[in-house]
């Protein structure tokens, strides 16, 4: 008996690895190898026209919390994000209660809300573009106004939050409805009854008891919103005046790493937002025993 | 009474959210039907063109090979979601339903890719495609998605949701682990599989930075990367880009429309990773 044991516990062994040896073996090479390799990365300046990168120490890190540019591009990253996110989320949130019912047309409201999900943002990017156009775009003519929407340096960054704002309402949407399913519907009954109205409600019950999906969806947008990229390469051309203050961090990670070559401080300034991420996502795991409330 | 002032209530946002959302893609139609001086023409404004132009057509795909760029991106989709599936179904089984030595450790680095932003991969997967002489191939765009970890996770949950007594019951019979995995338990997780397919699949037709940084070339490149170039090559020509992104989207969002139940759950299992 003991015997049979052992040689279960064998097979278990043996196939088990083999069964996930494909995507260590993946995982290893193309995943954590590279991170290391990226910090690692981090502390050499890369070397020009052949010759071989130098060891600089802590000198790229000193250089990036120097340099104007990368602080520039921080903030612009945090305003990306500040707008995209609460924005994004509430408007979802609101949008899923509605649909939250017997309705006609539910499936379509629904089908028509998530399809910006489905579209390559670089395509999504370039009719924005031409939305905004400022002399000939459909917004500045349909509302009779002349604001430059993408080259004026003040504004184009919330320009470009309110294209991720569009994009992603119907995906945090049907994650929302997704939460509203487990809400029993004699909670609003009796809440009814009670002569609570529809905000009541939508304090009181809706949201308490989907603030796991609330926190679910805040902490990946927050995480999303801090690496975007797409939208800013597609919508700032190297002669706008708001270059400058558009450029997200990935933005400049992937101008001084493939444009300008400068893989050492590229790596640098990635490892910068790794940092960063794992800061807000600890943050987030200690906040959220105040607030989030699971059954 | 009161239900159906706020029954018009509802409809009424619900619907102008939704011209929200249709209106960018209505003028994209419209502006790729129309010549380049209707775009540029302010009094009056054109909504839809006099003449609906086809020549856009012709013009954008003169310039820009796109069945090339399809074959592309369709061939480097179709890698991926094998790879993926293959790679990560026999995964997620074995850290669901085996017990092995070393696999929380695992586990552990499957989590960890999961939670670190993709671009600090970016460099050595570049450098590395670079030495093995892949830029500019199918094979330099697949390369980063020969494996999911997000694959992984996705079906070692699937497989943890079946019940027990199915694997003893097989293994009574006789059957051996891998018997088990391919006859009795994989098959039941189809739709995970489903899932994970068509998150891979709308994950690699939308991403930007890898094709362009693996595959500058302009016959080697997919849709998106492709698109990125032309935005910066035709500037004011808005009917030949309208036309252009049209091209690029209109079978994604066919596909999308006839199994929208199917897109909806893959995406939404996807936790924010899109």
């Amino acid at each position: 008996m003991k015997n049979k044991v052992t040689s279960r516990q064998k097979s278990e062994f043996i196939w088990g690895w083999l069964f996930i040896l494909p995507t260590m073996i993946g995982l290893i090479v193309l995943n954590i190898y590279p991170m290391v390799d990226t910090v690692r990365q981090s502390f050499y300046k890369t070397g020009d026209f052949g010759k071989g990168n130098i060891f600089v120490g802590l000198k790229n890190y000193e250089k990036v919390l120097g340099d104007t540019e990368v602080w520039q591009a921080l903030w612009n990253t945090i305003k990306y994000a500040i707008v995209e996110v609460p924005l994004s989320v509430v408007i979802a949130l609101l949008l899923a209660v509605l649909l939250n019912r017997k309705l006609k047309g539910r499936g379509l409201f629904r089908t028509i809300l998530f399809l910006p999900m489905v579209v390559a943002p670089a395509a999504i990017a370039m009719v924005w573009k031409w939305l905004y156009n400022s002399n000939f775009g459909l917004i500045n003519n349909l509302f009779h106004i002349k604001v430059n929407w993408i080259s004026d340096p003040n504004i184009a960054i919330f320009s470009i939050a309110v294209i991720g704002i569009w994009s992603v309402i119907g995906y945090n949407m049907v994650l929302f409805l997704a939460g509203l399913q487990e809400v029993p519907r004699d909670y609003y009954e009796a809440a009814s009854l009670d002569g609570a109205n529809w905000w009541q409600q939508l304090i009181n019950i809706t949201i308490p008891l989907i603030s796991p999906t609330i926190f679910f969806v805040l902490v990946t947008r927050i995480i999303a919103a801090l690496q975007v990229f797409d939208l800013i390469y597609m919508m700032i051309d190297l002669n706008n005046p708001a270059w400058k203050k558009t450029e997200s961090l990935v933005f400049l990670f992937y101008k001084y790493s493939f444009e300008q070559s400068k893989k050492g401080y590229g790596a640098t300034v990635i490892v910068v937002l790794l940092v960063l991420i794992l800061l807000i996502t600890v943050v987030q795991m200690i906040g959220q025993k105040k607030w989030v409330h699971y059954e | 009474m009161k239900k159906t002032v706020s029954n018009i209530v509802i409809y009424t946002v619900l619907i102008l959210v939704s011209i929200t959302m249709l209106a960018p893609f209505v003028w994209m139609v419209l502006t790729a039907f129309k010549t380049t001086a209707e775009t540029m023409q302010i009094d009056p404004f054109v909504i839809v063109p006099h003449v609906w132009q086809t020549q856009n057509f012709g013009n954008v795909i003169k310039a820009v090979d796109f069945v090339r760029l399809y074959a592309n991106t369709i061939a480097m989709i179709a890698l991926r979601i094998l790879c993926a599936i293959v790679t990560a179904t026999l995964s997620g089984y074995a850290f669901a339903r085996l017990e092995f030595k070393g696999k929380n450790l695992m586990f552990a680095i499957v989590l960890v890719q999961m939670m670190v932003p993709v671009q600090i991969f970016i460099i050595p997967q570049y450098v590395m495609v670079s030495k093995l002489h892949m830029t500019n191939s199918i094979m330099g765009l697949v390369f980063p998605g020969v494996v999911s970890a997000f694959g992984t996770f996705l079906m070692r949950q699937a497989f943890k949701q079946l019940p027990r007594d199915l694997e003893e019951a097989a293994r009574l019979d006789g059957c051996s682990i891998p018997q088990t995995f391919l006859f009795i338990m994989s098959p039941l997780t189809r739709s995970s599989m489903v899932a994970l397919g068509i998150f891979t699949a709308v994950f690699a037709y939308k991403d930007l930075m890898w094709p362009m940084i693996v595959c500058p070339d302009n016959r080697a490149t997919t849709l998106a990367s492709a698109l990125a170039k032309m935005n910066a090559q035709y500037q004011q020509k808005y009917p030949e880009l309208m036309m252009a992104a049209l091209i690029s989207c209109v079978p994604m969002i066919v596909i999308y429309v006839l199994f929208q139940r199917q897109f909806i759950e893959g995406i939404a299992t996807s936790g924010g990773k899109l």
